[in-house]
């Protein structure tokens, strides 16, 4: 069981910097998100796209405001739970929470802050009528282990660099890799690109374009799916898994079913107190979170999540009445044993 | 002329007539986002960066549109439900030229 102060549902910029306002409070912070990384959307959907609204940096890419925030939260030592999400949740008596991934990891912790952004990031399925069918009976939308693939036939569907990629790599593992995109051009790395011609001359993929799957075949499992080409009859490829790949789209997910009171796909917050949620000890900050005159700006999550932290410490520690300190005064003590501070004044007397 | 006319249909086929201002540098997207006319986080996912496909709409009437943009291009080829007069909302600025556009939102991907 993974235990802390302050367990926090997403690692986008508004949870990364909650571990630093935590932190001056002497609070540790364990992240828990479904993506293999931190940075939740700047790092997943657009890492080179300039953000011009970070105070004091008149650019910054998204990628970038990532590795600025890990590094500052880094003398706090968070925890991360990466590639799982967060899926039940259930109070204990002593007030804590338990949070269970959908892998099964378990986290305890007094305070619960959702800084889900939009929500978990789910794979885009393509509006097949059969495909929930199929799902783990040979339609997979996440390559988890190559292995699987060993020797089978394999069709993958998609034209950005996760369907170029895959198909590259299970081009040595499968025996027989089938690549279907809706055009002839593909969006992915252009040396990706350039790799699957030259493995397409080869032989080594079977590359159909542009085309689009319209059927999954099979009874108890992918025994095909049925391809149509522009303007031709469909036709059928004989495949013993199909993975779709379309990129992730963000599902607010299981957090739905914990109780909170949601609106317009968004948890309700008192934005006049703390931002804590209808259920006394869990908070919701940044684009998850909803109140009169909410705005879904980084920025906004950033003042969300240091008030929200005040906010903890008087739960976690009732008995305590914290004083707030300028860092230009206090200064910054990580739990590695660092200490940044500003200099002493050097007062000299003249005789 | 700072306000325009537009015609949207919604995802339940519902037609909604509402005025856009073209001095605001607005575009489609956040024009469905201010009238709600698509569930919250069901639109405009990705904030207009043609990366998401959210904000796809079929464009129903014979207006002259921007180009599509490199970008634009690559995200419908990823999208589903995408048909020939498919746009992505976040890339069509309200400008004067836009009038009586009319335009139906995509099923919700």
């Amino acid at each position: 069981m993974i235990q802390t102060d302050i367990l926090i549902i997403g690692a986008g910029p508004t949870g990364l910097f909650t571990v630093f306002e935590a932190g001056l409070l002497k609070l540790r912070c364990h992240l828990i998100d479904a993506l293999p990384q931190q940075g939740g959307q700047c790092s997943e959907i657009y890492p080179k796209k300039p953000i011009y609204d970070i105070p004091a940096y008149p650019e910054i890419l998204a990628g970038d405001l990532t590795d600025k925030l890990m590094e500052q939260i880094k003398q706090f030592e968070p925890g991360f739970t990466l590639g799982e999400r967060a899926d039940t949740i259930e109070k204990q008596e002593d007030g804590s929470f338990i949070v269970t991934t959908n892998k099964g990891t378990k986290h305890q912790a007094p305070v619960v802050a959702i800084a889900g952004g939009l929500g978990s990031f789910e794979p885009r399925k393509p509006p097949l009528p059969n495909i929930a069918n199929f799902e783990d009976k040979g339609v997979e939308y996440i390559i988890r282990d190559p292995e699987l693939y060993r020797d089978k036939k394999v069709v993958i569907a998609g034209g950005g660099d996760s369907a170029l990629d895959w198909s590259i790599f299970l081009s040595d593992v499968a025996s027989e890799v089938t690549l279907v995109h809706r055009r002839n051009e593909f969006r992915g790395a252009l040396d990706s690109v350039d790799k699957v011609q030259e493995l397409k001359d080869a032989g080594k993929i079977n590359l159909i374009t542009p085309a689009e799957i319209k059927g999954i075949l099979g009874t108890d499992k992918v025994t095909g799916v049925s391809v149509e080409r522009k303007g031709e009859e469909p036709f059928t490829v004989e495949a013993d898994h199909f993975i779709p790949l379309f990129g992730l789209s963000p599902k607010l997910g299981p957090i739905v079913n914990w109780g909170l009171e949601i609106e317009k796909n968004a948890i309700k917050v008192n934005n006049a107190l703390d931002y804590q949620t209808n259920i006394p000890g869990i908070y919701a900050i940044g684009d998850v979170n909803t109140y009169p005159g909410k705005l879904k700006l980084i920025l906004c999550g950033f003042h969300e999540a240091t008030l929200m932290c005040q906010s903890a410490y008087q739960l976690i520690h009732p008995d305590k009445k914290y004083v707030m300190k300028y860092t230009t005064v206090g200064g910054v003590e990580g739990f590695d044993g660092t200490k940044k501070e500003a200099p002493k004044a050097v007062v000299k007397a003249i005789n | 002329m700072s306000d325009i006319t537009i015609n949207i249909t919604d995802r339940e086929g519902v037609k909604h007539e509402v005025i856009a201002p073209t001095d605001m540098a607005v575009n489609l997207m956040e024009i469905v986002r201010s009238y709600e006319l698509a569930e919250e986080g069901t639109i405009g996912v990705c904030g207009g960066m043609a990366m998401c496909a959210s904000c796809q709409c079929y464009v129903k009437s014979e207006h002259k549109l921007p180009e599509l943009t490199d970008d634009e291009d690559a995200m419908l080829a990823e999208a589903f439900h995408v048909e020939d007069n498919s746009r992505l909302g976040c890339q069509i600025q309200m400008s004067p030229e836009l009038n009586g556009l009319e335009v139906e939102l995509a099923p919700e991907m």
